[in-house]
């Protein structure tokens, strides 16, 4: 506590002999080590609210799931693993090109910041894009939960093969859909914050083109790398638990 | 020279009342308020107090118009039979009512009226860290309460404030989904807000201001943050769950295709009851500057005060299950949640046990802030003890739903936070406009208000331990005297409600100038001029003293009259 005060009255100090004044500096910091830290401090914040925000969601999951583990089980072998799993690969590989994109913004490195942030949006597209095949197949065999919910037969079949003479083989049809209302609620707000992701590249792109950051002003970068990391994770916790629980 | 002083230079360093204007390093007349009038420059403004204003204007206009439904409720329930409204009519008053009341007035006043305003002020910092989302949180409100209000007027909304399913899952055909999808937009005004204190109150704090210097109002701002940014977003997703449910007709809630209405009362409570802290803590944080300024006194036991509202965040999210007594929730489960809610008692009560101790030996004055905090404390105790009643397993059966736990809240929201609201509108009122308000007239209508609020809510405490539920229109003639009693009162609330809007309109173009700092108060707020610059202060002040030091009275040079015995009067020493 006390070096920090110390640090600000420092700060104050510089300021007042104006010895640098970054374009980059708002008008209500004194300093740019300041400005850094709000903005730091204010996306971790950020992310905690949006961990409160999948956690309404991931405890409607554990109940349901809980008062329903055939349904939940059966449910989870609808899903497509193998589109699934690519866009794990998908989504991991972009928080390595978003990684990179950071470290060339803190080396100044114009041109390769551009070219991962480019790359990262792209995996964020094809991302987006195997989801959208992954939901165009549910419409197509009317999986959508409502008044006219159906379930694929053939995967319907292949699960009580699997679980033949088994207790699991139980399902209730109507209690199947429970698990595609929570599925697809997890799976649209998240694809949700990929789109919003992907518009902050895009304004980011945008920027580092027209010489906006250095490696003294680059937390926007910074910010934007820890948000899609987040988003990320919060699909690294939904795979497991929307494809593989049906799959023992 | 250093225009910022610590209080015990001030009256050496400031005077105040040379017949030329008052010695300034700045010319007083520049000021956030006129440094430009186009319509363009508040609806832009990135300045944290414009934006407070911009709320102040909106938040009091929703106020009224929550008034408006309160008195026609009292005015249905004047007489036993149901002769003013039909029962679904009914429904939707108190409905509306709650709605406005508690996501369009109490979540964002004090926050985001006098948290805006101050915050930055008081740490000594030129805006809050943020303010671009500061402003976007206001557009927020206002995209919220838009989309809330056409709810309401395209039919309304007849579930209760707490749209508890089956109320509001595919049984209802009111407006259910629009309102719903309001209130998640307030929700992400109120988050940003919450974030805009937590990085403020950390990085932005001037040279010296460390964490145990900040004033008590800066701690109960932030853990009212806390509040905002842990609890909000469960409602909100809490909500989105309700929409979806209602659009593609799934069962999320409904039990009738799969799913669960309690697990709707466990996500709505486990915001709302720290949502209750949101309301109250920042009506704390007036009450602790209040308390010490009038009494001018150290707060007592400042260290408890601060980390008492901690306790209170923090605690508060551990006592949801207190809603749920009478719902499918286990004897078990319930015994943890009363001994919890039992507990989050204390550090309320410890804040009011060191505000009474401040008062101790303190040179009290009873201008109006005070005589609000004052009623504050007494009003507050007994919400807050009748809360305990509610908070006990078997007497909750009882009471569940019943008129005694409509007093109850009152007198928590209405008793604590609001009363706490128009204290500290009071009390800052010179600082924002720079005007101070008829005196007389304010003191007079804190105690119309006092004696309107007992009298509307008092009585419902009897008529919920009589048994009279809430939320029906009609009733049996038993409980007719004791609601014409309340309906009584709640008439003289209005009218102390209305007075202060029109002197404080008044004061805006009649009321004396105020001074920098009219109450002698310690904080740094009262260390720049009224209304303050735009940049709050003239050079980055840098703290050496501690919160609420006050100097005494003996040491103050007298700048004013005197009165016919020769000692000073109380206003000779800020020039007033
Ligand atoms: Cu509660």
């Amino acid at each position: 506590m006390a070096t920090q005060t110390l640090n600000h009255a420092d700060a104050h100090h510089d300021a007042a002999h104006d010895e640098e004044h970054h374009p980059g500096l708002a008008h209500h910091f004194d300093n740019m080590e300041q400005q850094r830290d709000s903005g730091t401090l204010g996306m971790w914040v950020f992310l905690v609210t949006e961990i409160m925000f999948f956690g309404g969601m991931f405890l409607a999951y554990m109940l349901f799931r809980a008062s329903n583990p055939n349904e939940f089980a059966a449910g989870s072998y609808q899903l497509d693993v193998l589109l699934g799993g690519i866009n794990t690969a998908v989504l991991i590989g972009s928080s390595l090109t978003m990684a990179l994109a950071v470290f060339f913004a803190q080396t100044g490195n114009k041109s390769l910041l551009v070219l991962f942030l480019l790359a990262t949006i792209l995996l964020g597209f094809v991302f987006l894009g195997i989801k959208a095949v992954e939901y165009g197949t549910k419409f197509s065999h009317g999986t959508i939960p409502g008044r006219n919910f159906k379930v694929e037969h053939k995967k319907m079949e292949e699960y009580e093969e699997h679980h033949h003479g088994d207790a699991a083989a139980n399902v209730d049809p109507a209690r199947l859909q429970m698990f595609f209302v929570i599925y697809f609620m997890l799976t649209g707000v998240h694809a949700l914050h990929m789109i919003i992701g992907i518009g902050v590249m895009s304004v980011l792109v945008f920027f580092a083109l027209r010489n906006r950051y250095s490696p003294e002003y680059h937390s926007h970068i910074e910010l934007a790398g820890l948000y899609w990391h987040f988003v990320d994770i919060v699909w690294i916790f939904l795979f497991p638990l929307l494809y593989l629980i049906g799959r023992h | 020279m250093s225009s910022i002083n610590s209080p015990f230079d001030k009256p050496f360093e400031q005077p105040v009342d040379s017949p030329g204007g008052r010695m300034r390093p700045v010319p007083a007349e520049r000021n956030y308020l006129n440094a430009d009038y186009s319509v363009r420059s508040w609806l832009l403004t990135k300045d944290h107090k414009r934006i407070a204003l911009l709320y102040l204007f909106s938040v009091s206009f929703f106020f009224f118009i929550g008034s408006i439904y309160a008195m026609l409720i009292r005015l249905e329930l004047l007489t036993p039979k149901g002769d003013l409204v039909q029962a679904a009519t009914y429904n939707k008053l108190f409905t509306h009512h709650g709605i406005i009341m508690i996501f369009l007035f109490l979540i964002p006043s004090i926050p985001a009226i006098l948290g805006n305003f101050l915050v930055p002020l008081m740490i000594g910092a030129k805006d809050l860290a943020f303010p671009k989302i500061n402003l976007l949180s206001w557009y927020l409100y206002m995209i919220g309460a838009v989309i809330v209000s056409s709810a309401i007027m395209i039919g309304g909304v007849d579930t209760g404030w707490y749209f508890y399913v089956p109320y509001s899952s595919n049984f209802s055909n009111t407006y259910v989904t629009l309102a719903g999808l309001g209130i998640f937009v307030l929700g992400f005004s109120s988050i940003l807000t919450g974030l805009n204190f937590i990085v403020t109150t950390h990085t932005m704090r001037a040279p010296g201001m460390t964490w145990f210097r900040l004033p008590l109002f800066i701690w109960s701002h932030y853990a009212t943050s806390l509040i905002m940014l842990l609890g909000t977003p469960v409602i909100a997703i809490t909500l989105l769950l309700l929409v979806f449910e209602r659009t593609f007709h799934v069962g999320i809630f409904d039990p009738t295709i799969g799913g669960d209405p309690v697990l709707f009362q466990h996500l709505f409570w486990f915001y709302s009851h720290p949502a209750v802290y949101i309301m109250l803590l920042p009506g704390m944080a007036i009450i602790s500057e209040i308390i010490a300024t009038f009494s001018r006194k150290n707060i007592f036991g400042y260290k408890f005060v601060a980390f008492s509202s901690i306790a209170i965040a923090v605690f508060g999210f551990l006592v949801w299950g207190h809603h749920l007594f009478s719902s499918s929730q286990s004897v078990f489960a319930g015994m943890i949640f009363s001994f919890i809610s039992f507990a989050v008692a204390v550090p309320s009560a410890i804040k009011v046990f060191n505000w009474t101790a401040t008062l101790f030996r303190g040179s009290i004055s009873y201008d109006t802030p005070m005589l609000y905090a004052l009623g504050y404390i007494g009003l507050f105790a007994i919400g807050g003890l009748t809360g305990l009643f509610l908070a006990s397993l078997g007497m909750d059966v009882h009471l569940t739903d019943t008129y005694f736990v409509v007093a109850h809240f009152h007198y928590v929201m209405v008793g604590g936070t609001l009363l706490a609201y128009l204290g500290g509108i009071h009390y800052w009122w010179p600082k924002i406009t720079g005007r101070l308000y008829p005196e007389g007239w304010g003191r007079f209508s804190a105690l119309i208000v006092f004696v309107g609020f007992n009298l509307t809510f008092f009585p419902q405490f009897l008529l919920g331990f009589l048994g009279m539920p809430r939320r029906y229109h009609a009733y049996p003639p038993e409980y007719q005297v004791l609601n014409v009693l309340s309906s009584a009162g709640a008439s003289i609330l209005a009218i102390g409600f209305t007075i202060p809007l029109i002197y404080l309109l008044w004061s805006l173009r009649y009321g004396p100038k105020a001074t920098d700092d009219p109450w002698m108060a310690t904080g740094l707020e009262w260390r720049t001029s009224s209304p303050p610059p735009t940049e709050n202060f003239v050079e980055t002040p840098i703290v050496t003293w501690e919160a609420y030091e006050f100097a005494p009275q003996e040491t103050m040079k007298v700048v004013g009259k005197l009165t016919p015995d020769d000692k000073p009067d109380r206003s000779s020493y800020s020039g007033n």
